[in-house]
């Protein structure tokens, strides 16, 4: 942990597990989706359902979908501003198997009709894993910028993304794989040393056998 | 790479002629790569957080429970109309950390030092020394790096998560750490700087986490309370030239070993302690009533 984990984050209270984090996962979960969400059906699970609202998890989550980071002083009113901008949500809760006790899921609807199922926990300090991406399971921080690949789980594909970054000088700090089964979708989750141009995400989405990338970077 | 001990910083400090915070300065500015006035700006934001969150206090701002709230206005007005008993600065401290402890179970902006529920120690001695005692925002700084290296150390051998280690972890830390930026203030040495978190932590230890309704309300707002006023002693005691028997990494160590033994009811689940109190269960069917 750096100093500033220590002496921080800055945020809204009470709790940078149930608060902070909450609007962590929901800033991650509209990354995601790539898009302003429309609507969004979310699920809480473990200590999230038992004294989620009286932590502000429920605000916390709609706040980071609206695209509001932990220190933003309209998370207690997330509620009212996503009505504002024509989010609809609801919430219910939900016994997640072997899940950590912090763990919410979203499954979002974006404005032009994209779809993002995500699974994520909020681990202590404010810090969060995803645990599950459109029904594939990973496990990812998202503490470095990260890159995102949904591909067909075929023979080639990493090493077209690897190549494609190494021309660009990119260098790959983690990467790690999973798919939900053979021949399936499979997903590739990178964190780079240095920033990914559009140029590159475009040119890696349009790449055979790449379903869909996604770059997120949880500071912008 | 961070300092596994205080034991550590303090040779570092011996062998480069550096002071504790600058050795952390120096540690940050290589674990992060950045620069040094990167690593300061990054700090006086932190430092700016606090104040502010200090000056925006709500006194009729109500929590979701609508148990907490005001007590900062309280206890100002009480020693604005008497002298408390304690002297007038520990009346500023405690009314400091009511407030930004307050504020936090209201969802106003805080800053987690090291914890959210442990937001208002820091600040309680910082704000009124700064205030008071003619001290310049780079020494404050100073004292936050100093604060931050002990809370670092504590993290990295014990815990500063209540639901991992009780409430030692988390009140007990933010003490440690005030008391060493205390000393430093003050201009006290490295050795006291430990001392001076050792003996603050030893006097916490133990101490549970027993959330009223699972919320950061009932007992952590008080609690930060006492953290901070446990810091200034301890503080005052180093610079007096006290010393802990136990070498100031071993009570880490010590609050380690107490959080693994301490049973999971008193972490953090709202399962033990005062929220177990008949009081307690009470507040918890009220709020399930709605």
């Amino acid at each position: 942990m750096h100093i500033f984990d220590i002496l921080g984050p800055v945020m809204v209270g009470p709790s940078s597990s149930h608060t902070a984090g909450a609007v962590r996962i929901g800033y991650a979960a509209y990354k995601l989706l790539q898009e302003e969400p429309k609507e969004a059906e979310i699920y809480l699970h473990g200590s999230f359902a038992a004294t989620g609202t009286g932590h502000g998890t429920d605000r916390g989550l709609i706040a980071g979908l609206l695209g509001m980071q932990p220190d933003d002083n309209r998370i207690p009113d997330s509620f009212q501003i996503a009505e504002k901008e024509g989010l609809s949500f609801s919430f219910a809760e939900k016994e997640i198997k072997a899940a950590h006790p912090n763990t919410a899921l979203l499954c979002l609807t974006g404005k032009s009709g994209r779809k993002a199922e995500i699974q994520a926990a909020s681990v202590g300090g404010g810090r969060i894993l995803i645990q599950k991406l459109d029904g594939v399971e990973l496990n990812v921080s998202l503490e470095k910028p990260t890159l995102i690949v949904h591909n067909l789980d075929r023979p080639g594909c990493v090493a077209k993304v690897a190549e494609l970054l190494s021309d660009r000088k990119i260098n790959i700090a983690s990467m790690q794989l999973y798919r939900m089964s053979r021949n399936g979708t499979a997903i590739m989750a990178l964190e780079t040393d240095q920033p990914i141009s559009e140029e590159a995400i475009h040119s890696l989405a349009h790449t055979d056998g790449i379903l869909k990338v996604t770059f997120i970077s949880m500071n912008t | 790479m961070a300092f596994s001990s205080l034991k550590e910083i303090m040779e570092y400090g011996e062998k480069s002629g550096l002071p504790f915070w600058e050795a952390v300065l120096l540690d940050d500015m290589e674990e992060r790569n950045v620069s040094r006035e990167a690593s300061l700006e990054q700090m006086r934001y932190t430092w700016n957080a606090m104040l502010e969150a200090s000056s925006s206090y709500e006194p009729k701002r109500k929590s979701a429970s609508a148990l907490t709230g005001g007590q900062g206005k309280q206890m100002e007005a009480y020693c604005e109309m008497y002298p408390p008993i304690c002297g007038p600065f520990m009346g500023r401290v405690i009314t400091e950390a009511l407030k930004t402890a307050e504020s936090n179970a209201c969802m106003k902006r805080i800053v987690a030092a090291p914890t959210a529920g442990a937001s208002g120690v820091l600040p309680a001695v910082l704000i009124p020394y700064y205030e008071t005692c003619g001290t310049s925002e780079g020494t404050v700084l100073e004292a936050m790096y100093t604060a931050a290296g002990i809370g670092q150390v504590i993290a990295l051998r014990a815990s500063i998560s209540g639901a991992a280690g009780g409430c030692q972890a988390e009140i007990g830390s933010a003490s440690a750490m005030a008391a060493g930026a205390l000393v430093h203030l003050r201009g006290g040495s490295a050795l006291q700087i430990s001392h001076a978190a050792a003996m603050a932590l030893k006097n916490l230890l133990g101490l549970v986490c027993d959330p009223v309704a699972g919320l950061v309300e009932i007992p952590c707002v008080k609690r930060n309370v006492i953290g901070a006023v446990n810091a200034i002693s301890s503080a005052d005691m180093a610079l007096a030239g006290i010393e802990s028997r136990i070498p100031p990494d071993q009570v880490i160590d010590a609050m380690r070993a107490v959080g693994d033994k301490m049973d999971s009811t008193l972490k953090e689940t709202g399962m033990g302690g005062l929220a177990a109190t008949p009081a307690g269960m009470e507040i918890v069917q009220k709020l399930q009533r709605g």
